[in-house]
């Protein structure tokens, strides 16, 4: 791939996605625009630069920024966060929320649903606790394709044995054929929108949860700073954000801190949400 | 290290499973079907058991079951891995007391969730 050609495509990521691609992702682009390419009748990678090069087409656009981001995910990912939010989490805002009955949750890049699913499930584990609660959560992402494939709740065999114990399988599923269905109560649990971070965020309300895990790392230093500045205005001031292991406030934000001794998990720096969740 | 028992017919599956194992750090033991998975537990007992259901002489739902009835015998930690893919054979094997349930094909990352899930890892 020619330079120009790199440059153009990785700036107008950055401007629709704040998506930063280095030059060692070049086999990236190419992996994933080819045939992307070849879907719109076009022969090779060039000939698409060419066009997004000629006109802003913004469904092709749309499509070279869906097929770009990153959309892995699997059931319960890396656990620490979900035990987190079991034994601490939920339980402070149990509590905290107990006269209102009212909770916010908030998957910021809820990907193909099973984060925002896998939090469902918890929930409806402690049901007791939970049923006469209104209880929101809110899944988006940048890319409405997934997000198709999340309010479906339909998943492969494959993906249903990456982190979810088979208790939880049996329980909450039902078996289509090849595909594995989420039951409707876990479904109905959870909303999705279309939404991406980089636009402003009135119009998704207050939230007393947010997770937004592995998705800061693909942006540049000025953007991790403006997303998390602008969550920090919608979190509640005893509300607990949840960031990916590889991912920090530190140098970035004033307005998180890290929680000591639990990878992951932050909150806001004027409130004094550890003591609430017994981490204190 | 923790020892792992592998029980497959398959030579290839056994192999598979060997070589995702102990990049995990278990030792492995190789049974062919129930019969010799249960004189397996008797000389050695293992932490877990990768079981296979459709084998000849001695299956693994019988293997399973045959286990879970001796009360002289340290219960291992029971993970089948095998073909059946129905709901219905998922409740048959969880009921008969096994832990975990994984649907070939696998890869190490199944191998991975899985064993952590029930604590091996």
């Amino acid at each position: 791939m020619k330079t120009e050609d790199f440059d153009f495509l990785s700036g107008m990521l950055k401007e629709r996605s704040g998506l930063m691609l280095t030059q060692d992702k070049i086999y990236l682009l190419e992996s994933r625009l080819t045939p992307l390419a070849r879907k719109r009748g076009l022969d090779t990678l060039d000939a698409l630069i060419q066009k997004l090069r000629m006109r802003a087409d913004q469904g092709l656009i749309r499509d070279v920024t869906e097929a770009m981001t990153t959309n892995e995910s699997f059931f319960f990912r890396d656990n620490t966060p979900f035990d987190l939010f079991k034994n601490h989490v939920a339980p402070a805002m149990e509590k905290a929320r107990g006269n209102q009955k009212r909770l916010r949750i908030w998957c910021a890049a809820a990907s193909t649903g099973q984060e925002p699913y896998s939090l469902a499930i918890l929930l409806r584990e402690q049901w007791h606790k939970w049923k006469d609660w209104r209880i929101e959560i809110i899944g988006t992402d940048i890319c409405t394709q997934v997000l198709d494939k999340a309010k479906a709740g339909s998943y492969s065999q494959f993906e249903v044995q990456r982190g979810l114990p088979i208790q939880l399988l049996i329980k909450y599923f039902k078996q289509e054929g090849d595909i594995w269905r989420l039951n409707d109560e876990i479904r109905n649990m959870v909303t999705y929108r279309p939404f991406n971070l980089l636009d402003n965020f009135i119009g998704l309300g207050n939230f007393d949860i947010i997770f937004c895990r592995n998705v800061l790392i693909y942006f540049d230093q000025p953007t991790k700073s403006a997303v998390l500045n602008r969550m920090a205005k919608t979190l509640a001031k005893d509300g607990t954000l949840f960031l990916g292991a590889a991912e920090t406030v530190l140098g970035i934000t004033d307005e998180f801190r890290p929680v000591r001794g639990q990878r992951g998990l932050y909150v806001p720096s004027s409130g004094e949400a550890e003591k609430l969740m017994g981490l204190g | 290290m923790k020892l792992c028992l592998v029980v497959d017919d398959s030579k290839v599956i056994r192999k598979v499973a060997r070589r995702i194992l102990e990049e995990l750090h278990f030792d492995i033991e190789e049974a062919v079907d129930g019969q010799d998975a249960l004189e397996a537990c008797e000389r050695n007992m293992p932490d877990v058991v990768l079981l296979d259901w459709n084998m000849p002489v001695m299956d693994g739902l019988e293997f399973l079951r045959a286990v879970r009835a001796r009360d002289d015998f340290e219960q291992p930690i029971v993970v089948f891995c095998t073909t059946e893919n129905d709901m219905a054979h998922i409740r048959t094997a969880i009921e008969a007391g096994a832990n975990e349930y994984i649907m070939k094909p696998f890869d190490r990352e199944i191998i991975e969730a899985k064993f952590s899930q029930v604590g091996l890892m």
